[in-house]
């Protein structure tokens, strides 16, 4: 099915996504918002600016944005797919807890922060350029992934992890002049790691057509929480 | 002073926003008709509750460019008696009408709306040894504290504020904003939360030539204002939108600091981020946020500031609001949702969004007198 969304609320137009059709094409989408939010087994190829909460919830669909994405997209998802060919706003993945989201540029600040992995899912987001401050805030589960293709150093903002209890973020390439709170810990990732990320990093190439190899051309680095120097007294004494 | 007669709320009650903001400005000084502004805050419709709404523009007046453009709400014919008398004693009157409105029967309840092209008069202005900018300024806060039902919501020359109750799209059907032309326009739609809606209450606020629309709540606001009070400023409204108009008046025409400086003042960088900067920066930042401190503007913010022959975009540190910002050709185009951006302009030559306490400054290739 193919849906026009030029001039419509957010309303009518994810009324008429939810009448069953399994392969949908929306052209024009400018703004709307909640587009395909708690929808699992279908999937959806987006031309134009989708709204805010593209995907919130979201239980298996597979989305493809062909553009830019705004703030909260796979706001909590649990299942599916969301494929970003452009930028995406702030606060993407906040608290998913299941799911991929693929982002071909940058994401805005607060990617990830509040990702949990849950009774067999695991939450992984992948961003091909780089990220703005507060990525991974209080994770705790999960994998953030930046390969800051093409980028200046560092490929994150400031306050990168602040809080993380668990999960990993990995960083591709060079990561000199990075601050990280003193709760974090960052080495090079061995071979046990990338093995991990290896089908997610395979899936991106393949997406955008990037070449693997450009990927792989680079050490990654994995932030993990320091469970020798946990958040013991941070704030009252006990 | 208007707001006990509209609903005897505003400034009394706190409920606790999600605005709507965008700006479009030509850098070469090009005509833009209101409809574009209008257009681009329909699509984010959804962030706005019907409570506000409202525009400005610049370069909309150029056949009075040289006098000040009073725009004024009445309560009633009494109040309007009034306060004409105290703006005939204080200003020459060039020019003065209704402003031109359509009915919509989405806005109701409008005040009376007025528009005074005035000159300060020439001996009051000797008398009172004041700049001329000073002088209007204090007559503002004049009517707007002391003159029972009127309300001056726009005071700056060559530029307007237009704003009421209903949602953007309205409130530009109102005024008919497709009939002017401007370098540059503003928008917002209001959510209001710590305070009702009414006329004065939505954005823009205005003060001379600045024009401030603002998507947040300030948490710093009492230290903000017990700060700027001692200036002179009246902050009447309780509505945190109001200080920082008086704040970036304050630091820019009295203090004549920056734009720049005044970004890293109200948006000052955490000491932990300061102390990572070279040094000849890292005393520069220490020294604004000591010299300035109460007027660090702590909470989330997305602002639009409008001046003569420029506008700045700014969030808060934390980027705790969202705002993209996109150039195409001469064209700056700033707003909270990239779709409205896109229904200005669908083809951009670049698009971002700024970090948090990054301003984004625009000004005329000509300079301010360009369109003066």
């Amino acid at each position: 099915m193919i849906i026009d969304a030029a001039g419509r609320d957010h309303r009518s137009l994810n009324e008429e996504i939810r009448k069953g059709d399994s392969d949908i094409t929306i052209n024009g989408c400018l703004g709307q918002r909640f587009i395909a939010s708690g929808m699992d087994n279908v999937r959806i190829l987006i031309n134009g600016t989708p709204g805010n909460a593209l995907g919130a919830y979201l239980d298996g669909a597979d989305i493809l944005v062909r553009g830019n994405a705004q703030d909260a997209a796979g706001d909590t998802m649990n299942e599916g797919r969301i494929v970003i060919y452009g930028n995406v706003g702030d606060a993407a993945g906040y608290a998913m807890r299941g799911g991929e989201i693929y982002i071909r540029g940058d994401a805005g600040y607060r990617a990830g922060i509040h990702m949990k992995a849950y009774s067999g899912k695991l939450p992984v987001m992948v961003v091909g350029g780089s990220c703005g401050s507060f990525l991974g805030e209080y994770q705790a589960g999960g994998m953030i992934i930046v390969l800051g293709l093409d980028k200046e150093r560092p490929v994150v903002g400031n306050f990168c992890g602040t809080g993380m209890h668990g999960g990993r973020i990995y960083l591709r390439g060079d990561i000199e002049g990075l601050k990280l709170p003193k709760q974090v810990s960052c080495k090079k990732a061995g071979s046990d790691e990338m093995e991990v990320i290896e089908k997610y990093l395979v899936e991106f190439s393949q997406l955008f057509d990037v070449p693997y190899e450009k990927i792989a051309d680079k050490e990654f680095h994995v932030l993990t929480p320091d469970t020798h120097n946990p958040y013991k007294q941070l704030y009252v004494q006990n | 002073m208007l707001k006990e007669n509209l609903n005897g709320k505003e400034g009394q009650i706190r409920i606790p926003s999600g605005c709507a903001i965008a700006g479009l400005f030509s850098r070469s000084g090009k005509s833009v008709s209101g409809e574009t502004i209008v257009n681009a805050m329909t699509v984010m419709h959804d962030r706005s509750n019907g409570l506000g709404g409202g525009f400005a523009g610049y370069g909309i007046y150029p056949q009075y460019k040289d006098l000040y453009a009073l725009h004024v709400f009445y309560n009633n014919v009494s109040a309007k008696e009034e306060c004409e008398k105290y703006i005939d004693k204080a200003f020459e009157v060039i020019n003065l009408s209704r402003i031109p409105i359509r009915k919509t029967p989405r806005i109701t309840d409008e005040p009376l709306i007025w528009r005074y092209f005035v000159a300060p008069h020439h001996n009051k202005l000797m008398d009172s040894q004041l700049d001329e900018d000073e002088y209007v300024v204090r007559a503002v806060i004049r009517i707007n504290t002391s003159f029972d039902g009127s309300y001056v919501f726009s005071s700056g020359k060559n530029m307007g504020s237009f704003k009421a109750v209903g949602f953007p799209e309205d409130v530009g059907t109102f005024y008919r904003l497709d009939e002017y032309e401007g370098y540059c326009w503003t928008g917002h739609g209001r959510y209001p939360t710590n305070t009702p809606g009414w006329w004065g209450g939505a954005h823009p606020f205005s003060m001379l030539d600045y024009s401030i629309v603002h998507n947040g709540e300030i948490s710093s606001y009492d230290a903000n204002r017990r700060f700027i009070e001692m200036y002179g400023y009246k902050c009447t409204l309780l509505t945190d939108t109001e200080v920082i108009t008086y704040i970036v008046d304050f630091l820019t025409r009295k203090q004549a600091l920056t734009l720049t400086e005044v970004a890293d003042i109200i948006a000052a960088p955490f000491w932990s981020t300061i102390e990572s900067k070279p040094p000849k920066e890292r005393e520069r930042l220490t020294y604004l946020r000591n010299a300035f401190s109460s007027l660090l503007i702590t909470g989330p913010f997305s602002i639009l500031l409008g001046f003569s022959g420029g506008m700045m975009a700014l969030n808060d540190r934390l980027k705790l609001r969202s705002m993209v910002v996109a150039e195409k050709g001469d064209m700056v185009y700033a707003a909270s949702e990239e779709a409205a951006i896109r229904m200005m302009e669908p083809e951009l030559d670049r698009i971002w969004s700024p970090m948090g306490g990054e301003p984004v400054i625009v000004t005329l290739e000509g300079g301010a007198e360009q369109c003066r």
